[in-house]
């Protein structure tokens, strides 16, 4: 069994950090970056939008494959310094978030960073891959924080016209002693 | 050959080598069925063998003032501006930082619309937009908001000098403007324009770009590459010159590329051959070729047919129906066979017709993001590409940022043109 860690642009390390903290000793960690195949096809399309300009090895695109490829290949040694053990380390690309969701098949456990506004807690936490992710994963999800996780202040008001629970907990004055 | 049996042959041809720019049968260049069709609407005399030497003798010294421009960027490639454009990228946007790839974002959209303008959107695309993509992986951030950026500015920041699209080299030529007064007038509708693609992407992108930028390696500053800034700034300096002077300011791009050249080819550093490789010759074929086969077509009759499409005037309902056709046409050819379709109809319409024409064909290929409808339905259907994922939400972008662009950019067009004159 498999705790894969979903490592991602500026979230990552609170992933390895999680993994570190969380994976029983003795179970595989397997490190998993996706490119997004969008990016290239982009830049692939605007040099097709040119009508043959330049020389096929001119294709942005192609150039941007390289480029992922190694950038990805970097971030994951990155990841594995921190992480400090043993691991597998995993490249795919295509649809982000559906390689992760498959990648994770017969996982223990996915460790999944939050990947959308970190200033706008609520519904926005997530962004759509990070939601996508979440919704489909066919395991169990440890959701972190990709800092330090909000304090319990932060929460919102209650909305209107729903109203407060009776009994508000509030913590004992005087906790029981034993002994 | 009686006339309408020429001009069916003509559209037919017409036909042939859009379809073999956007095919490509066995990877062949795009020339390769543009000048054989050429050859035949000159042999059958569809067009008239005075028309086309006068068609030629109009689009030769515009793909020379082309292949001058790609050698000149190709060259400051060579010479490291593009490497040291990312360094002062990565300089705008310090790792670590929170808001950090907001600010590459910035420094992406400043660094691209001067490219573009200045080298022309091919150097946007070539070679700016890998080392946008390297700056953002070396910074940990997400490369998807600044790539997007480049494509989209590569059009829309194209509108600001004759140099920087094929299209307002087409254009320039036939407008009769200076260089100093069409970069006069377009700076305004540029200048919003960017604005508007900056205020969209940014809404766009908000999640990708609010993300937390993890602390990355920081590489080495490379050093400015003076020789070739100071080039490059000469060579803007001549295009004014030469606009004053009265001279064609492609002699300023020719000496900037020759200076440039001389350069690299005693340092080594380019062959002959890479240079002419660099000046894209099959290409060049290919416009002239275009241009004869786009000439018997329009005077054959779709001119008369568009020219009733065409608005005359130059209030601002009449520039946003000019750009709006124009965009349309772009869209579903691509825009250079939509540049020289409609160049001659909105010549006689004065330099405010054809100023809103390149509006909407410079800001118009957003919207599907292989420069035409007919290159994209290829791509799709040939299964090249299966991976084209992020089809739909270029789409739903460009959807936002061409009714946006326009929007701000025509109206700017029409005060330039009460403020300046056209």
């Amino acid at each position: 069994m498999t705790v894969l860690v979903w490592i991602a642009e500026g979230t990552w390390p609170a992933c390895v950090d999680a993994a570190r903290a969380h994976a029983r000793e003795g179970a595989e960690i397997a490190l998993l970056h996706v490119r997004g195949d969008d990016v290239p096809a982009v830049a692939h399309g605007a040099f097709a939008g040119l009508l043959g300009r330049g020389q096929p090895e001119d294709d942005p695109g192609e150039r941007l494959t390289d480029l992922g490829a190694d950038a990805a290949e970097e971030l994951l040694r990155a990841a594995a310094r921190r992480l400090r053990r043993p691991c597998v380390r995993l490249e795919r690309h295509g649809h982000v978030e559906r390689e992760v969701v498959a990648a994770a098949e017969g996982a223990e456990l996915l460790v999944v960073a939050r990947d959308g506004d970190p200033d706008r807690l609520g519904p926005h936490s997530l962004a759509p891959a990070g939601r996508f992710v979440v919704d489909h994963a066919p395991c169990p999800v440890l959701l972190v924080w990709p800092a330090a996780a909000p304090a319990l202040a932060t929460l919102p008001p209650h909305p209107p016209g729903h109203p407060a629970p009776p009994h508000p907990p509030v913590p004992p004055a005087n906790p029981p002693r034993h002994g | 050959m009686n006339t309408p049996l020429l001009e069916a042959l003509s559209a037919v041809l017409l036909v042939a080598v859009l379809a073999g720019a956007v095919l490509r049968p066995f990877g062949l260049p795009e020339a390769a069925v543009a000048v054989p069709a050429a050859l035949v609407v000159l042999a059958t005399g569809a067009l008239p063998l005075d028309q086309a030497r006068a068609e030629a003798a109009r689009l030769g010294p515009v793909v020379g003032f082309l292949a001058a421009v790609l050698v000149l960027a190709r060259l400051c490639d060579d010479e490291g501006l593009f490497r040291w454009c990312g360094a002062l990228m990565a300089r705008g946007a310090p790792a670590g930082g929170h808001g950090g790839a907001r600010r590459l974002l910035g420094a992406v959209f400043v660094l691209a619309s001067l490219i573009t303008a200045v080298l022309s959107l091919d150097a946007t695309v070539v070679l700016l937009t890998p080392v946008v993509f390297a700056t953002a992986a070396r910074l940990g951030v997400r490369p998807k908001p600044h790539v997007y950026a480049c494509t989209h500015l590569a059009n829309t920041a194209s509108l600001l000098l004759p140099v920087s699209n094929l299209t307002n080299l087409l254009a320039f030529s036939a407008s009769g403007l200076g260089f100093t007064r069409f970069a006069a007038l377009m700076a305004l509708p540029w200048l919003l324009a960017v604005g508007a693609e900056y205020v969209v992407l940014r809404r766009f992108f908000a999640a990708e770009l609010v993300a937390p930028v993890a602390p990355a390696s920081t590489g080495e500053t490379p050093e400015p590459p003076l020789f070739a800034l100071a080039t490059v700034g000469c060579t803007l300096a001549g295009f004014v010159l030469a606009s004053a002077l009265g001279a064609a300011p492609a002699w300023a791009a020719a000496a900037g590329a020759a200076v440039l050249a001389v350069r690299a080819l005693a340092r080594r550093r380019i062959s002959p051959a890479g240079l002419l490789g660099a000046a894209a010759l099959p290409f060049l074929a290919f416009v002239l070729a275009l241009g004869v086969v786009v000439r018997a077509v329009v005077d054959g009759g779709l001119g008369e047919l568009l020219g009733r499409l065409v608005p005359d005037g130059t209030g601002p309902g009449e520039l946003f129906a000019v750009a709006a056709l124009a965009a349309v046409l772009a869209n579903v050819i691509n825009n250079l066979p939509a540049v020289l379709v409609l160049l001659p109809l909105t010549a006689d319409a004065g330099p405010g017709a054809v100023l809103a024409m390149l509006l909407g064909v410079n800001i118009g290929p957003n919207l599907t993001y292989a420069g035409s409808l007919a290159t994209l339905l290829w791509r799709r259907i040939a299964h090249r590409h299966a991976h084209d994922v992020g089809l739909a939400e270029f789409t739903r972008l460009g959807a936002l940022t061409v009714p946006a662009a326009l929007a701000v950019a025509v109206p700017a067009l029409w005060l330039s043109l009460l403020v300046i004159g056209g």
